[in-house]
């Protein structure tokens, strides 16, 4: 990973400015359901809810914002904004297609879809369509739905028994603005 | 006779056996700190005595038995705790196994560059590979290389070949107290870096050096110059603050290429910062002068010692003793100090300084010795600073504070600036310069509040001063320190020390210590400060102080080590004094334009590195040093320049041969501070709060060229609130005029109102009034 070099952007951060309300609605939830010195474990709900509010995608500014919020060494928030493959660094598409391509879903297909996807979007994986309106998710591993393969995750979505047909409809019913915000994005079933 | 089997563990400590040796350790500790402790080897990346522990290498394995049964797998060593009866065995079959496939795993993506690596030779990876790794590789496929980040100028980054020990993250995190280096990514692209790229700006910054087991992160000014193997070690002391850290020079042929920490558990422990560490660059510069110069017909001349010293007799015994000042600078030796002294006798002078940037004398202060010791600084429970920037003033001071204020200690805080800490500070008194004193007061009308009796001096200010909940909180906290949970102490920085009202503050922080059962710590400003002060070298009965030297100009001076103007309290007032002499012969390793100018003759001596001295630190430890480093050219130790001038002068004190008969005859006289208290005079409008940068305090740090590169030296500026500003008219960016300097404005939030901070030691800032001064200030 090389360094952004965004050090002079993110120094004097002002995360009331950066973090809308919602954003800090979110993290303030989050942030009670531990003890008071323990702010670090609502890190990856509060990057979670600035990714959210920034229509799928961490800016450096929002990463160190979401540190300033809850008081942490920026360079925690940094860590665990480059740790998980939920937490984006880098500008995607709105909508977040997340096709499971671990062993169950493998063996019913995923690989057919994942073509299937490619070609109809002309991205490749880890790609997003040049409007910005759809990312394909890079190598997602195992969704734990292997009992509905092949399955997927779209904004946070599963969607299961994948076919082809399931598959264009789900594709074309997504929107340009990306994610309903009105209901949360967390994994539901 | 039959003994009876004696119980002979102490109760905390538990019996293990390890390599079938037994041996008793204290209870909790791990593996292996027993080992370590025994003598017993056992290879390791991640774990650092001084660190968090990690087992994140898992190159410690050992095979380990409990109850008689072995442990199903091996266990890190650096993470296991000790219990009773527990075997552990570092060499079985199992073990070496365990850690041979380790160290494969490590190699794996680890660079064979070692022939250009600087690590080279002396590499705990190198070391650890032959002494537990396989000889051959099995490993065909390609390795991994890692994108270099740019942290800075003072360490050299190759990332590739990082192990991911994670020891510079815990350093920046846990010591440094910084937290700027972190994990990123994962797998097989977790890197260590900043993340957004920046200069790591911690005061500690070099000692990541030294824990990185590997090249990846090597000393920037050294990189290329040398082989571990060429370098000689001489132990020496640092020489820009009080603490006198002990320390390694790495000399190649007389010639100081890098500096490394010399453990000491007393002083500064395994660590250095980075001005002991990187000062040896400003050694070496354009002005450092090799052989002596006469001034004649306005002409500098090299010439020979012989007619030097001939030259700067004559020009001492040319005035009597009455109009000769000698200053001297406050890190000079005790062995030259003293010999000052003997020649400021033989000359019949009483004007003998080293407190240069001491701007009250109303108590005759001189540097004291800790009350509260350096080692127990990181166990007190609760702490007052009062003017100080601790981080820069002594960084490893402000580290033991830091590790006291991680475990809970309340640091409270009455300064002329927010100065920038290391650890959240419990309260904190902001206010300008001319505030300080009544922001302390308050403190001490808070102690009266609590039951202590004011000294009679203080009584009246005291009982005019307002308090404050926070007042009162800070008095109970250090109160409960000092009396139920250990330690409370009362620190007194340089920002105080040379404070135009020092005296005020020093009495006031001194009752406040008193009154609550704190220990009392005043930083001496300069790295000798405690031992000239202990021989002496202060003004002799009716003789001039520093500053009266300068207001009441004398027609000669002696200068030793110090630079002009600013080695000075008041830069403007050193200059108008030097230059309105007759005379000024000065001792100096650098002959800088302004001492040219000022100067008649100028005698090369020796730096530190290069002389045998002794030094006193802030806990009155003597610290003796031999010559490490060869002085370039003529250039000469002090002691013995002083003593071919005093031998030629004919002076009493300087019949001695050598070093061992000079310092016999050293004898104490140590200086005696009176009570007495300076004129209160209120100053108006806006004060310069001026404080000496951190890589600009003395002569050799100035010309160190990577610290001075270093993002905490801050280019000159003014530096205003924006409130302040805005009442000026002025905005960020502008150029203002102060006296005679034009300098850019910084809108700084951490300046009080009514304060203009404008750092010293600056050829910019050179004329401006003098800390604490009024300062006029206006657009350009």
């Amino acid at each position: 990973m090389k360094a952004t070099g965004h050090y002079e952007q993110v120094r004097n951060v002002d995360p009331l400015v950066e973090l809308n309300e919602h954003t800090r609605h979110h993290i303030d939830e989050w942030v009670a359901k531990f003890p008071p010195d323990r702010k670090r474990s609502a890190l990856i709900q509060a990057l979670f809810g600035a990714q959210e509010q920034n229509h799928g995608f961490l800016t450096d500014e929002l990463i160190t914002a979401v540190a300033k919020y809850l008081d942490l060494p920026a360079i925690w928030a940094y860590e665990v904004a480059s740790f998980y493959s939920m937490l984006e660094t880098k500008p995607v598409g709105r909508n977040n297609v997340a096709i499971c391509t671990n062993i169950s879903c493998w063996l019913n297909g995923a690989e057919g879809l994942v073509h299937h996807c490619e070609k109809k979007l002309g991205i490749k994986l880890g790609e997003s369509t040049p409007d910005g309106r759809v990312y394909l998710k890079k190598e997602e591993e195992c969704i734990a739905a292997c009992v509905y393969a092949p399955a997927m995750t779209v904004n946070g979505h599963y969607h299961e028994h994948l076919t082809i047909e399931k598959l264009d409809e789900i594709l074309d019913g997504l929107s340009m603005d990306g994610p309903d915000h009105a209901h949360d994005a967390e994994g539901k079933h | 006779m039959s003994a009876q089997p004696t119980q002979n563990t102490a109760p905390n400590l538990v019996n293990i056996e390890v390599d079938g040796k037994p041996i008793q350790v204290p209870k909790g500790s791990m593996i292996i700190e027993a080992t370590d402790r025994a003598g017993i080897p056992i290879p390791r990346f991640c774990y650092h005595r001084k660190l968090p522990i990690a087992a994140s290498c898992r190159q410690c394995l050992v095979e380990v038995e409990m109850g008689g049964r072995p442990m199903p797998k091996p266990q890190p060593a650096c993470a296991t705790p000790v219990a009773e009866g527990m075997k552990v065995l570092t060499r079985s079959d199992k073990a070496l196994h365990a850690q041979r496939n380790v160290m494969e795993f490590l190699l794996i993506n680890h660079p064979l560059d070692c022939p250009i690596c600087d690590q080279g030779g002396e590499c705990e990876l190198q070391d650890m590979a032959l002494g537990y790794g396989r000889s051959v590789s099995r490993f065909t496929e390609r390795k991994r290389t890692v994108t270099d980040e740019n942290i800075g100028p003072l360490v050299a980054t190759e990332m590739t070949r990082c192990i991911h020990c994670t020891r510079c993250v815990r350093f920046i995190s846990e010591i440094a107290g910084t937290y700027e280096f972190g994990s990123m990514d994962r797998g097989d692209r977790h890197v260590i870096g900043t993340y957004i790229g920046k200069n790591v700006e911690s005061e500690l910054s070099g000692n990541i050096i030294d824990v990185c087991p590997v090249g990846a992160l090597t000393d920037k000014p050294f990189q290329f110059k040398a082989r571990a193997w060429e370098l000689v070690a001489k132990p020496s002391i640092g020489y820009h603050d009080a603490l006198g850290s002990n320390l390694w020079l790495h000399t190649r042929r007389g010639e100081v290429l890098r500096t490394v920490p010399r453990d000491n558990e007393a002083v500064n422990e395994c660590w250095l910062s980075d001005r002991d560490r990187y000062s040896h660059q400003g050694m070496v510069a354009a002005d450092r002068i090799g052989a002596p110069e006469v001034k004649r017909n306005g002409q500098w001349q090299a010439t020979t010692w012989e007619d030097a010293l001939q030259a700067a007799g004559e020009a001492l015994k040319k005035v009597p003793g009455s109009e000769l000042g000698i200053l001297l600078h406050p890190a000079t030796s005790n062995e030259e100090g003293d010999l000052l002294m003997r020649l400021a006798r033989g000359l019949g002078s009483a004007h003998v300084d080293h407190r240069l940037r001491q701007l009250d004398f109303a108590d005759h202060a001189v540097a004291q010795p800790f009350a509260l010791p350096v080692t127990e600084v990181d166990q007190i429970r609760a702490a007052l600073l009062v003017g100080s920037d601790l981080r820069h003033e002594m960084p490893l001071l402000n580290h033991r504070l830091h590790q006291a204020a991680k475990k809970g200690a309340k640091v409270y805080a009455v300064n002329p600036a927010h100065f920038d800490f290391n650890y959240k500070l419990a309260g904190e008194a902001v206010v300008a310069p001319q505030a300080l004193v009544d922001a302390l007061l308050a403190l001490a009308r808070a102690a009266v509040a609590a039951g202590a009796a004011a000294p009679a001096a203080l009584a009246e200010a005291v009982a005019a001063a307002q308090y404050d909940q926070g007042d009162s909180d800070a008095i109970a906290a250090l109160k409960q320190a000092a009396s139920e949970q250990g330690k409370a102490v009362v620190i007194l920085g340089e920002a105080a020390v040379t404070h135009p009202q020092a005296s005020w503050l020093r009495a006031v922080a001194r009752f406040v210590a008193d009154a609550t059962g704190a220990g009392y710590d005043e930083l001496p400003v300069g790295a000798n400060a405690v031992g000239l002060a202990r021989l002496g070298v202060v003004p002799g009965n009716g003789g001039l102080d520093a500053q009266a030297m300068l207001a009441q100009p004398r027609k000669s001076y002696l200068l030793y080590g110090v630079e002009p103007p600013h080695d000075f309290a008041d830069g403007g007032a050193a200059l108008r004094a030097l230059h309105g002499a007759d005379q000024v012969v000065a001792f100096s390793a650098y002959a800088s334009a302004a001492l040219r100018e000022v100067a008649d003759v100028i005698l090369p001596i020796a730096l530190l590195p290069e002389i045998d001295a002794t030094l006193v630190n802030v806990d009155g430890l003597a610290q003796g040093v031999a010559a490490g480093a060869k002085a370039p050219g003529q250039a000469r130790p002090g002691w013995k320049v002083l003593r071919a001038l005093g031998g030629a002068l004919q002076l009493v004190g300087f019949e001695f041969d050598d070093l061992a008969g000079l310092r016999d005859g050293i004898a104490e006289r140590a200086a005696m501070p009176r009570s007495g208290l300076a004129v209160r005079t209120a100053v108006n409008g806006l004060t310069r709060l001026a404080t000496w940068p951190i890589y600009r305090s003395d002569a050799v740090l100035r010309r160190a060229t990577a610290l001075n590169a270093h993002p905490l030296n801050r280019a000159p500026a003014v530096r205003l609130n924006a409130a302040e500003a805005g009442r000026h008219g002025l905005a960020a960016g502008d150029q203002v005029r102060a006296a005679d300097a034009l300098l850019p404005l910084v809108i700084d939030a951490a300046v009080p109102d009514g304060t203009a901070w404008i750092e010293a030691a600056q050829d910019l800032t050179v004329t401006l009034p003098p800390y604490g001064a009024a300062i006029t200030l206006g657009k350009a």
